[in-house]
């Protein structure tokens, strides 16, 4: 289905927008499986409808949104976002909704909401991936309050002019754009206000490899492989050099959140 | 037994057959059915060699269970496949990931374990190519040939432990579980056949 957006320009890069086919056959959601392909085959069996969030944690205002209301709270926006995987890819891709802080200013956070966690849905009977012991369910995933609040954070309900297909995350994700791409929780159900660093599943799974921040960085290299080039997909192919990885995937806007910390320590 | 035009028919039929997972990866590639054709080169060439390897080390056990002793005319090119995928493998990563560049090859290598071993694991299978010929088992005296060639024991070890440590990353031990059951067994076997040989 279709969903009205306007374009954001100061939001949007340039680059050449990956293929929608691309973009939604081969994604990494585990909760259908940990092959690239299989979310497309089996996420078919996904709900979006009724679908709620509960808002919850150091609030004042806790509340229980649902997807209708959610899709009302702030304008629809189009950002073109570059996706990094932590794996060495990425995508280029037109994703609609507003940022997550016009949700945040909604429900008032108090002094004590230090961090935010996002909960994604962990039902066996609609995700055939949940139940396998490759990650802790369900999928937790964890910000600190103000990268939560930046402007780029962006709570997403559609890509390239549609709602979100399921295997994308629908009927609502996050997209961080500087972090790596697992960072981004998908079919988000839940998100607490919490004042202690959440554990997130990535990191409970393998701290050395998954750091909580995770930002894009050129220059902290995963245990087992080079974080320093990556292959577009679409279109870096046999021909052509990966090409380098930016500092935080290029969104340098984020910088000032990460002053003075050394990023090789917390990555 | 079959005949030894029998024998080549088999044999003949193993070398094309062995090619098909490469035509495979090339008609996937070429048609443009593959989202990240880099990655699933250098899984499928991966995959390839340790079914490979597996099945050579399954020719001598097989042969002994079943008696078939002819089995042992196609363990040569079961051997030069596995090295042959392992070369593909090997190339992709020099290739695709590094675009032939050796200095920043050389440090991956280095940095990583995981690819240390996988390299050493190849370099390892080179040797073995190389002596794989009925002139060189000659030159070699069989005796000293059989010992070179046993650094295929060596090797099996090390590309389940890359194996390993490749999928370690997402807990998914599933599939070397199942190879290390296999390739373990395999040389368990030949242990047991040794120490009872011993004994006689």
């Amino acid at each position: 289905a279709k969903l009205a957006a306007k374009l954001n320009p100061a939001y949007s890069v340039l680059d050449k927008q990956t293929p929608y086919k691309d973009a939604t056959t081969y994604n990494n959601f585990y909760e259908f499986g940990t092959d690239k392909s299989e979310p497309a085959m089996y996420a078919g069996t996904l709900k979006t409808r009724p679908w709620t969030i509960a808002i919850e944690g150091e609030v004042r205002k806790p509340m229980t949104l649902d997807i209708d209301a959610l899709l009302k709270l702030a304008p629809m926006e189009e950002r073109v976002y570059r996706l990094r995987c932590v794996e060495g890819w990425s995508m280029v891709i037109p994703w609609i909704g507003y940022s997550l802080s016009e949700l945040i200013k909604k429900v008032e956070p108090t002094g004590n909401a230090k961090y935010v966690e996002f909960v994604s849905l962990a039902d066996k009977k609609q995700m055939p991936g949940v139940g396998s012991r490759v990650l802790q369910w369900p999928y937790t995933e964890g910000l600190r309050i103000d990268e939560a609040n930046h402007p780029l954070a962006l709570l997403a309900f559609g890509m390239y002019g549609e709602v979100l297909p399921n295997q994308n995350g629908a009927p609502v994700r996050m997209v961080l754009p500087w972090k790596y791409g697992f960072k981004s929780a998908k079919s988000i159900v839940k998100i607490r206000f919490v004042k202690d660093q959440p554990r997130t599943s990535w990191n409970l799974s393998a701290a050395n490899e998954y750091g909580f921040y995770s930002n894009v960085n050129p220059d902290v290299d995963h245990p087992r492989w080079s974080q320093a080039s990556e292959r577009r997909i679409g279109e870096d192919g046999f021909l052509s050099r990966k090409r380098k990885t930016l500092m935080f995937n290029g969104y340098n806007d984020v910088a000032p959140l990460y002053a003075g910390m050394d990023l090789k320590k917390f990555y | 037994m079959p005949t030894t035009k029998q024998i080549s028919w088999i044999k003949g039929a193993v070398f094309v057959a062995a090619l098909i997972p490469l035509a495979r990866m090339a008609y996937l590639t070429l048609t443009g059915q593959l989202v990240d054709p880099l990655e699933f080169i250098t899984r499928g060439t991966g995959d390839w060699t340790l079914y490979f390897l597996t099945i050579t080390l399954a020719v001598t056990p097989l042969r002994k269970l079943s008696g078939w002793n002819w089995l042992i005319k196609l363990r040569r090119m079961v051997g030069l496949y596995t090295f042959f995928y392992g070369f593909l493998h090997f190339m992709t990563f020099l290739w695709f990931d590094h675009f032939f560049d050796l200095a920043e090859m050389w440090k991956d290598v280095l940095k990583r374990p995981f690819i240390t071993v996988g390299l050493i694991a190849f370099v390892l299978l080179i040797p073995l190519a190389l002596t794989s010929t009925n002139g060189m088992i000659k030159r070699l005296g069989g005796k000293r040939w059989q010992w070179l060639h046993r650094l295929i024991y060596v090797i099996a070890p090390l590309a389940l432990l890359h194996f390993w440590w490749m999928k370690a990353g997402k807990h998914n031990f599933n599939q070397p579980i199942l190879f290390i059951v296999i390739i373990g067994t395999l040389l368990l076997m030949r242990v047991w056949w040794a120490t009872r040989k011993a004994a006689q």
